[in-house]
């Protein structure tokens, strides 16, 4: 009963929130009028527009493999790449000088070079993301690997615990944590590059939406394939993310249960 | 056995323990005591092959040696049983059997039915009493215990050295034991070694006669009060205001 009544008032409060902004937003397009501003009401009335024309779908699978894609992609290597680069000191100084000009190189130039290098299409797309994810999963791997506590990998030695059960037992579990945020933080980056090298570089999803929207002066259509986005993130961060830490990490729910208490 | 002869540790400009000889038969309950920062710990870390000795000879011929740190070292990720069989998991023992052993480890040190708890379910006493299950389970001939109860209050500290005397010393598993506390060192050694000074250097030893059993209460504090009678002894645990002002 009480845990009912506890997720009951999270989700009031996240509600109230999303209500609020709602509020806000209506109140600005009643005041600077729907041209400059479409309401909340317009949003949704093109977005039904484009599920009845058959745009909505095939945008939204568009752009969800691209994201997901680079994702997975940036994902795998930054992980890898993290981990050694955590656990060999030479290695780490190595790369990530690498780590920190590939984080400085701005999205919009990787689009312009993956264009150039790929053409136009899924694969510019997919590119851009995974240069810009790779070095966010690449520093939380890094991080994770490099502060295990000295003192447990000295009860590995006493142990004579060998190099693989090292990496399953206590870097692996350990790395988890500083990964997740990180890969949380990649996970938005990921959607909102999506976006943005497909206005530029692709016929069809959410951002080739937006780039017709522009032409068209539909700031209705541009603010309802904004909304749509925003949902795609929430979905795969609490779809899909979180659930997914909260899986590999049984031990740490009890740890914040206590302390929130 | 376990032989140390004339080992020097230096860490970088520090020297930490000069020309210390110290031997360990199977079987033997050693206990080192001394005040804080002699090199307690070191002479353990050595004994351990975690650091090397800059000069002399240190040679361990047991065949399995497992430790007991301050703290108890847990996996958190892990639960109790599977903390337990780290060292059988290591030395590749099937899953089954290692889960097993490791139950029946923690029936044995009290912990029966706690079997899936994270360590931090688990109270400051629990955890170190799941390390020593730990130590156990890899079946070691001889345990270093670095002041394994120092954490602990007086009731758990008694109950802890109670396990420890009954699976570690009297089942004939040698072991090297740091404390400060020099009832706790007479309750459980067969021979009690004083370590003192900077560096640190072996000042005293006294070999315990005394049966487990017969060790009582006041037994203890008589015996440490002898020990204490000795001017060396005496010189490394009480208070000199000289070196208090110095």
């Amino acid at each position: 009963m009480g845990s009912v009544i506890r997720i009951g008032l999270s989700w009031g409060g996240s509600l109230t929130g999303i209500l609020l902004f709602v509020a806000l937003w209506e109140w600005g397009s009643l005041n600077y009028g729907s041209f400059l501003l479409p309401g909340p009401r317009d949003a949704l009335a093109s977005i039904q527009r484009f599920w009845q024309q058959g745009e909505l779908w095939e945008a939204v699978w568009a752009t969800t493999w691209r994201a997901m894609t680079g994702f997975a992609l940036a994902s795998f290597a930054g992980l890898v790449l993290g981990l050694i680069a955590g656990l060999s000191r030479t290695l780490g100084r190595a790369l990530e000088p690498v780590s920190t000009v590939l984080l400085g190189i701005p999205p919009i130039a990787w689009i312009v070079l993956a264009i150039l290098w790929f053409g136009s299409g899924s694969m510019a797309a997919i590119y851009t993301v995974a240069a810009t994810t790779l070095p966010v999963t690449f520093a939380g791997a890094q991080i994770g690997a490099c502060t295990l506590d000295k003192r447990l990998q000295e009860m590995g030695d006493v142990f004579r615990v060998p190099g693989w059960m090292r990496l399953w037992d206590f870097y692996l579990p350990h790395i988890v944590s500083y990964v997740f945020p990180a890969l949380i933080t990649a996970l938005g980056v990921a959607w909102k590059v999506t976006v943005m090298a497909e206005l530029f570089a692709t016929e069809e999803g959410v951002g080739a939406g937006l780039a017709m929207a522009r032409v068209n002066l539909d700031t209705a259509g541009a603010m309802a394939w904004i909304m749509v986005v925003v949902a795609l993130l929430l979905i795969a961060e609490h779809g899909f993310l979180r659930p997914l830490q909260k899986k590999m990490e049984p031990w740490r729910q009890g740890v914040t249960r206590e302390k929130t208490c | 056995m376990l032989n140390l002869r004339n080992a020097s540790l230096e860490l970088g400009p520090n020297k930490i323990l000069e020309a210390v000889s110290l031997c360990v038969q199977p079987g033997e309950s050693v206990c080192l005591v001394g005040p804080s920062g002699c090199g307690k710990t070191s002479l353990l870390r050595l004994a351990a092959g975690l650091v090397e000795n800059s000069s002399g000879l240190v040679e361990n011929g047991f065949a399995c040696t497992a430790g007991v740190f301050q703290e108890p070292r847990l996996l958190p990720w892990r639960r109790m049983l599977e903390n337990i069989a780290l060292g059988l998991k290591a030395r590749g023992v099937p899953r089954r059997e290692r889960l097993d052993k490791a139950r029946e480890l923690a029936d044995s040190v009290g912990l029966a039915g706690k079997y899936t708890l994270f360590p931090h379910e688990l109270s400051g006493g629990m955890q170190q009493r799941v390390a020593l299950a730990r130590a156990l389970a890899v079946g070691a001939d001889f345990l270093l215990l670095d002041e394994p109860f120092s954490a602990l209050d007086v009731g758990l500290r008694n109950e802890a050295q109670e396990l420890v005397q009954h699976l570690v010393v009297e089942r004939g598993i040698a072991s090297l034991l740091v404390t400060h506390d020099l009832t706790e060192a007479l309750r459980l050694a067969h021979r009690v070694v004083v370590i003192s000074g900077s560096p640190g250097k072996i000042v005293y030893e006294h070999q315990v006669n005394e049966p487990f059993g017969s060790r009582t209460q006041t037994w203890l504090y008589e015996a440490a009060a002898d020990l204490l009678r000795q001017p060396v002894v005496n010189e490394c645990f009480l208070y000199k205001p000289h070196s208090e002002v110095a």
